[in-house]
């Protein structure tokens, strides 16, 4: 599909499957595997396309991805989805054993990030998934913005040698980027300059009330670069310190825990190359719990009014 | 039908391979002993008999037989196996579980020529034999068996019901298994720990064609795979009834068996009576 048409995709769960079903026509070794939520992921399409090397392992996250980890072992490119709650929380072991630690080629895809899991609520919340990802060796962790994003760092994934944790947005999409960007895994983007903050943020939900909040703060007259970190692991450290060093003031904001998350990479590499004044939005040590997405925005302040308070207290303002 | 020269020359090899085997973790002072003794005539008739398409030289020859030994911990067995053929030099045995060593406790795909998959993690084997299986598929790799070996106390598992569950499902008939069921865990005896019996009705009823031999049977162990072989809509269990620390004395028939502590001295004389035991 061209990038043009990718544009008009109603939901980012759509925009992963096209990007998925267009590599795979390249790239005969890429192949599918679901646990029951094939309706949720909207991956439909692929096993129509592909029925042969699409596997529905049924509830059985665990041995979907000791599966995945065997495919990869005889040269496959296994994508195996369901939600990030139990992408992160049901699979661990096995990914952890049979993918990375047996340096596979294996990319583990959760769906629901975060407070985005909604009515699921926190049986489905997986605000610990970040923390759970990147402290696996050597494993990238992804998670598209918008459309653009989510169909090129797809794609790129694929083609990637090694494993990986992607992290997508489900239901309803965004375009943040022009069809031409170009994307490269590990290097954020700067989606809006500034010189008094910087705002490190990832995914659809947070970057767009990122957006929200720039817009916001330029009222205020405060000038906030908007930083977009696709790629949480591996971080990218270049990025942080060139906007440290513009701004000297860092806000990161996440729809995950606090704790060992995209704030708290960036505020430990700062630590120790270039201290700066840094404060992490996130979820705080608790849990999830249902509602809808304005609900659960409030309740866990991941809204761009809390982020402009952040920022505002941050620079003293 | 095997021949009983044939059965001979593997007696003589399982021998070998025990005696290896006592003599490198003797040479540590440390090991898995217990499962490692149970399985040695199963691994030998695997790769001195029936193994396809395996080559010491190109470990990752395309389109070979694999054998995934899920139960991880028993890998000093296999590595005497991969070493006589020729994967790697005999004195790396000696290395087990040194530091920087290409042997560690658990089978590990990327240290080791010849492992096919990197196990330890009980349960998780059965899965990646399942992957690797649907890859031969996928591949046209048709007449390419999976060979999956799994602990009884592994057998304790979820994941292992998973896997039962996935394979007769997809009908897999180029995956056989087998149970070690020494009947020991690390804690006692799994009559005592966690029954897993019936196992037998349990992998029945699971889907999966289902024999009962005695492990330590060339005859009977030939004859099983050769049955498994020609049931092409359905995985194979192979429930071995085997001795836990068969053929290592100092581990026969004791509780505490799975992970045993013994010097070179002792491993010298457990060699010893298993010599005299074989009659040489």
């Amino acid at each position: 599909m061209t990038i043009d048409k990718v544009l008009e995709i109603a939901d980012m769960r759509a925009v992963y499957t096209q990007a998925l079903v267009d590599a795979a026509e390249k790239n005969e070794k890429i192949v599918l595997l679901e646990a029951d939520l094939m309706s949720a992921t909207g991956t439909k399409p692929f096993f129509e396309k592909y029925p042969e090397r699409a596997f529905n392992c049924g509830v059985a996250e665990g041995n979907m991805v000791g599966i995945a980890g065997g495919l990869s072992a005889s040269g496959f490119i296994p994508f195996a989805n369901t939600f990030t709650a139990f992408a992160a929380r049901k699979t661990y072991d096995q990914f952890y054993i049979t993918c990375n630690y047996a340096l596979q080629n294996v990319k583990l895809v959760g769906s629901d990030p975060g407070i985005t899991a909604l009515y699921n609520g926190g049986t489905h919340m997986s605000f610990g998934d970040y923390g759970l990802m990147t402290t696996m060796p050597q494993l990238t962790v992804v998670e598209p913005s918008d459309r653009v994003s989510m169909y090129k760092l797809t794609q790129q994934l694929a083609d990637m040698h090694g494993n990986c944790y992607l992290r997508i947005h489900r239901k309803g999409a965004e375009t943040f980027y022009d069809a031409s960007e170009e994307f490269e895994i590990g290097k954020g983007k700067v989606l809006r300059d500034g010189t008094d903050v910087t705002i490190i943020t990832a995914g659809m939900v947070m970057v767009k009330e990122a957006l929200k909040a720039h817009e916001i703060l330029k009222e205020s007259g405060i000038s906030a670069a908007i930083l977009d970190f696709h790629t949480i692991k591996p971080l990218d450290e270049e990025l942080v310190l060139s906007y440290a060093e513009k701004t000297d003031a860092i806000v990161t904001f996440e729809n995950a825990q606090r704790a060992n998350g995209l704030g708290s990479a960036v505020a430990s590499y700062l630590a120790e190359s270039r201290p700066t004044k840094v404060t992490r939005l996130g979820i705080d040590d608790l849990f999830g719990e249902v509602g809808d997405l304005a609900y659960l925005q409030e309740r866990y302040k991941l809204r761009a009014e809390d982020l402009v308070e952040s920022v505002k207290k941050t620079l003293n303002k | 039908m095997i021949q009983d020269n044939e059965v001979k020359e593997l007696q003589k090899k399982a021998f070998e391979i025990r005696k290896m085997t006592i003599d490198a973790i003797g040479h540590l002072g440390v090991g898995h002993i217990g499962g490692a003794m149970s399985i040695v005539e199963v691994l030998t008739l695997l790769y001195y008999k029936v193994l396809k398409n395996i080559d010491p030289k190109n470990p990752q020859k395309e389109g070979r037989d694999r054998v995934v030994l899920s139960k991880g911990h028993a890998g000093p067995s296999l590595y005497s196996i991969l070493a006589d053929k020729g994967y790697f030099p005999t004195e790396w045995l000696y290395t087990l579980n040194h530091g920087d060593t290409h042997l560690p406790s658990h089978c590990d795909m990327n240290r080791t020529p010849g492992i096919d998959m990197t196990t330890g993690s009980l349960g998780t084997g059965a899965s990646a034999a399942i992957g690797m299986t649907l890859a031969d598929t996928l591949k046209g790799f048709t007449d390419a068996y999976t060979y999956l070996i799994i602990g009884d106390g592994e057998s304790q598992e979820g994941q292992i019901w998973e896997a039962a569950m996935f394979a007769s499902m997809k009908k897999l008939g180029n995956l056989i298994a087998f149970t070690d069921y020494n009947k020991q865990q690390i804690d006692g005896y799994t009559q005592d720990i966690m029954s897993i019996d019936d196992l037998n009705s349990k992998w029945t009823g699971f889907g999966w064609h289902v024999q009962r031999v005695d492990g330590h049977d060339f005859r009977l162990l030939d004859r099983a795979i050769k049955n498994a072989q020609e049931i092409k809509e359905r995985p194979s269990m192979i429930i071995l009834d085997t001795i836990k620390s068969k053929g290592f004395c100092y581990g026969e028939g004791i509780v505490g068996n799975h992970n045993m502590s013994f010097d070179k001295a002792k491993a010298e004389e457990a060699i010893k009576i298993l010599t005299q035991c074989q009659g040489e």
